[in-house]
């Protein structure tokens, strides 16, 4: 097998590729806010005294984490059409990428939720707070720092999981790869491209999850570290 | 000012609480004691409303705290309640977890709130810990700190959890002495507690519960002075004597 480093380092200042990196990082952008929003309400949802409605939740995490993206995808692209519901390449991938998401992070923020101990919860309460302010001044703050390690776990698979949606042709860095190695037939070269291209994404947001890490973890490494 | 008539409270077949019946006028300190799991805890947590109950009635300062259209958050807020296990506020400092129930509950503007809270935490002896953390300070500490949080929302009244039991012995006394100091000024409080010391010194009047009954209710003097039920005269035996 011939490796010819100049189409290596040629395709990896490539506009065409770095175009497809651009596609990855709003595709994983956009669908994680919406997944996190849609995760949110699923989790509080699953959390909640009426039957039927922690039972929908419960259905829609069930369904969403249990059947593989790419069939959910072929679905929303290719057999909603059938019911008059046709959506674009783009807002099919973004569709379900946050849908599928929000099935995870809605595990996940329940997770951090029923993990804030029920006295913070009485302690709200006690001092005439409803229920909705405990939720966003006492509950989620400290969820939140729960939350971050898996949710960033989460976000790295996600940088990757949008891959997925080039059986939709969506021209993301691995349709875009692809594309080239089906006319230049560099597999190898462009594949390495593609590969370095994902890793320097991930290696990003874990820099940046650190940070997201550090400053939320400063109450209690303060109190860890200064405590008489 | 607080009336509790015939109170019952059950979990599932079994009833802790069995018809208590107790009137707190404004101004009085009442004691309640009795054997671990006799119900004490939950009495007091049904007076704002932690706890539901099945019979009976609770009124505070008017408010029918069963009924179902009663506006808790509004009721507790004129009720405090500090914990025996504190529970501040890990993410916030002790000013912001002084000041939070004045602005989110009270609505107090950010100065208002700040002014307040630094006045009561100079009062229970904390006000040059104000930027710090729950996490760095000692169980007393917190527990003033707690006091203050209650205090914050000028309440009618303040329930006390067993408020020294997770304590360190030596760090009781410094919340015992907030607690004596706060009586002193006149302040309504219910108090569920094993410090017989601190009862017989700062009680008005002091309440004996075993197993969800009230068997005891009568001024501090006669309850450490005269005869006694039986079941109370066990309970101290065991309480006082070592």
């Amino acid at each position: 097998m011939n490796w010819s480093w100049s189409g290596f380092f040629g395709y990896l200042v490539n506009p065409f590729i770095l175009g497809g990196v651009w596609t990855t990082i709003w595709l994983t952008v956009v669908s994680l806010v919406a997944g996190l929003a849609l995760g949110f309400v699923i989790a509080l949802m699953r959390r909640s005294s009426s039957r039927p409605v922690a039972m929908l939740a419960g259905f829609y995490v069930w369904l969403f984490r249990g059947t593989p993206l790419l069939v959910q995808l072929i679905i929303i692209y290719t057999a909603l059409p059938v019911l008059g519901i046709r959506l674009s390449v783009v807002e099919s991938a973004l569709i379900g990428l946050a849908l599928n998401e929000a099935a995870y992070l809605a595990e996940i923020i329940r997770a951090g939720i029923e993990a804030v101990p029920q006295g913070q919860v009485r302690a709200g309460r006690a001092i005439g707070m409803k229920e909705r302010d405990i939720m966003r001044h006492i509950v989620m703050p400290q969820a939140f720092k729960i939350i971050i390690p898996p949710l960033g776990n989460s976000v790295n698979g996600l940088l990757k999981t949008t891959s997925v949606t080039s059986v939709i042709s969506m021209e993301e860095l691995l349709r875009r790869t692809q594309v080239l190695i089906q006319e230049k037939f560099m597999v190898l070269e462009l594949f390495a491209v593609a590969a370095i291209y994902y890793l320097a994404m991930t290696t990003l947001w874990d820099l940046v999850q650190r940070r997201i890490e550090a400053h939320f973890g400063k109450s209690s490494a303060i109190g860890a570290a200064e405590k008489r | 000012m607080i009336e509790l008539n015939n109170v019952s409270k059950w979990y599932n077949d079994y009833q802790v609480l069995k018809d208590c019946t107790l009137t707190v006028e404004r101004g009085e300190i009442v004691v309640i004691c009795g054997p671990s799991g006799s119900g004490k805890s939950t009495l007091i947590k049904t007076v704002n409303a932690l706890e539901p109950f099945q019979e009976g009635s609770i009124r505070v300062h008017g408010m029918e705290v069963g009924a179902p259209d009663t506006d808790l958050p509004a009721l507790r807020a004129r009720v405090g309640m500090v914990f025996q296990s504190f529970e501040l506020f890990p993410h916030m400092t002790i000013l912001q977890n002084v000041m939070i129930g004045q602005r989110v509950v009270l609505s107090r503007s950010s100065s208002d709130a700040e002014a307040q809270a630094r006045r009561l935490l100079d009062r229970v002896g904390m006000a040059d810990h104000a930027h710090k953390y729950p996490a760095q300070l000692s169980g007393g500490q917190q527990q003033r700190v707690a006091i203050a949080r209650a205090l914050a929302m000028d309440p009618m009244a303040i329930l006390f959890d067993e408020p020294t039991s997770a304590l360190d012995p030596e760090m009781v006394s410094e919340v015992l002495d907030v607690m004596t100091s706060l009586a002193k000024e006149g302040m309504t409080m219910m108090v569920v507690t094993h410090e017989m010391g601190f009862a017989r010194r700062v009680a008005t009047r002091m309440v004996f519960i075993d197993r969800g009954e009230i068997i005891e209710n009568c001024p501090t003097e006669e309850f450490f002075g005269g005869t006694r039920n039986p079941r109370t005269e066990a309970f101290l035996g065991k309480i006082l004597n070592h």
